[in-house]
């Protein structure tokens, strides 16, 4: 009986942190293959992670979110053009240049994303509607439109688009108008960059022309067309 | 709650970094409400050509909720081919602008000749920049655009009020420049003559009455050449098509 008690009654924290066995056999035990964490190559990680937190103003979402982007998507008279950029932020620090904003939800339906406050764009040919264009954002507005461009690069692609868009444009016309806006969004928003995604929405469903890097697209664009004359090409 | 070292709060404008005042609605619960700075809706555009600079600026004088004036020129005259445009805190900016425009016309009476465009941009950053460093700092931001008159070069500087001065062939402040830039990116060439710079402006214009919520007013235009500066009669009654 009195070691059965003994057995229940041992003092409440009696194997509280590792005993000699323990701490031996933590000496002694082999280094796994790496010490190394993979940190962001920067000076004083901790300092970044503590920038990118965001747990004082809201605790469920601890990773403060990325706005910086561009997106665009307008209805013309052969369907709807959706071009996007490719890049990633967290606070100053550039996450990805490969992000695939847009999203095939179906033949017939894409979607597109920018960040996670701002707002969406759903772009489609329904039998019922026809080409219908829908701008959707997280503080539960629906619009209907021929035009929208979202992101912090918006107003960049706003001012090329707008100052070219019309209804009769050709397929062709379209494509380069909403390549051109995204570039010019690239290049004046340090948030958005990387690539170049476009989609043209048809009655019998998308076709994708291509994910194309803007480097070698801005400096095409400036040498063969002497655009982006602030700009200068020579070293000296 | 606010950490005692974050007092006061201090706020920045998102588009000029310039600290603002602001204005509490519940003093207890902190709760702030951000009023864009009146310099940021202020447009303020410069374009070069070929043989020529055109200015454009807004014509409405802005205070809190009122268009005091729908004429306002918010340019002066430095020499006979400087031309300065300014936008900024009330007050500071014709303060500013009319003590630049003194020393401008006295170095003219002094040395008979003028300081050329690329000079008078250095003699104004270097009082911007040592009011910057004062007690009392000027908040303006600028445009100088000239033609050089020996060389007859057009030219544009742009100045901001950390007095940041950066040559440029077009330019643009406030929040102009977020529609404005990528227009003049692809539409701009430096060799364009008067009339192509003034489509230029059209397409720009255009695009702010049609996407910025602010009536600006539309702009006061002025051009300089190496003949002068004058003003240009310039039509924004039209009311802009949206997409």
């Amino acid at each position: 009986m009195d070691t059965l008690v003994a057995q229940y009654s041992r003092p409440l924290f009696e194997n509280e942190g590792s005993s000699q066995e323990e701490q031996l056999e933590l000496i002694q035990t082999l280094p796994p293959l790496s010490l190394k964490f993979a940190l962001p190559p920067i000076a004083q990680p901790s300092a970044f992670l503590r920038a990118t937190t965001d747990d004082h103003s809201n605790p469920d979402c601890p990773i403060k979110i990325a706005h910086g982007t561009t997106t665009l998507a307008f209805r013309f008279k052969g369907g709807i053009i959706v071009a996007t950029d490719s890049r990633a932020t967290a606070g100053n620090w550039i996450a990805s240049q490969t992000v695939k904003k847009v999203i095939e939800i179906n033949n017939c339906l894409l979607g597109t994303m920018a960040g996670g406050a701002a707002g969406t764009m759903c772009a489609g040919v329904t039998p019922q509607e026809g080409p219908a264009l829908y701008y959707i954002d997280s503080d539960g507005t629906r619009l209907a439109g021929n035009l929208f461009c979202v992101g912090s690069g918006q107003t960049f692609a706003y001012g090329v688009l707008d100052a070219e868009y019309s209804y009769d444009l050709e397929d062709e016309a379209a494509l380069e108008l909403g390549r051109r806006s995204i570039l010019a969004a690239t290049h004046r928003d340090a948030y958005s960059g990387g690539f170049i995604n476009l989609y043209h929405v048809k009655e019998d469903g998308w076709v994708k022309h291509g994910f194309s890097d803007t480097n070698p697209i801005f400096w095409k664009t400036k040498l063969d067309k002497g655009e982006f004359s602030n700009v200068t090409s020579e070293l000296d | 709650m606010l950490e005692a070292r974050e007092f006061p709060p201090i706020f920045l404008c998102p588009v000029c970094k310039a600290p603002q005042l602001i204005t509490s609605k519940y003093a207890s619960t902190f709760l702030f409400i951000y009023q864009p700075p009146k310099s940021c809706q202020e447009v303020l555009l410069g374009i070069t050509g070929k043989d020529f600079t055109l200015i454009a600026a807004s014509k409405a004088a802005m205070r809190g909720a009122t268009i005091l004036k729908a004429s306002d020129d918010k340019t002066r005259q430095l020499n006979k081919h400087t031309l300065m445009a300014f936008s900024g805190e009330a007050g500071d900016t014709v303060q500013f602008a009319e003590y630049i425009q003194a020393n401008a016309q006295l170095y003219s009476m002094r040395n008979e000749a003028d300081l050329s465009p690329s000079a008078m941009a250095n003699f104004v950053r270097r009082e911007l920049a040592s009011s910057l460093r004062s007690r009392k700092p000027y908040m303006v931001n600028l445009l100088l655009g000239g033609v050089d008159p020996i060389t007859d070069k057009p030219s544009l500087h742009w100045l901001d009020y950390l007095a940041a001065l950066a040559p440029v062939p077009y330019a643009a402040h406030g929040y102009a420049q977020y529609y404005c830039l990528s227009i003049l990116d692809k539409h701009h060439q430096p060799d364009i003559d008067l009339e192509r710079g003034l489509e230029l402006l059209r397409l720009c214009t255009d695009e702010l009455k049609r996407r910025l919520p602010i009536d600006f007013k539309g702009v006061l235009v002025k051009v300089v050449t190496k003949d002068g500066i004058r003003e240009i009669d310039y039509d924004d009654s039209k009311q802009v098509q949206s997409a």
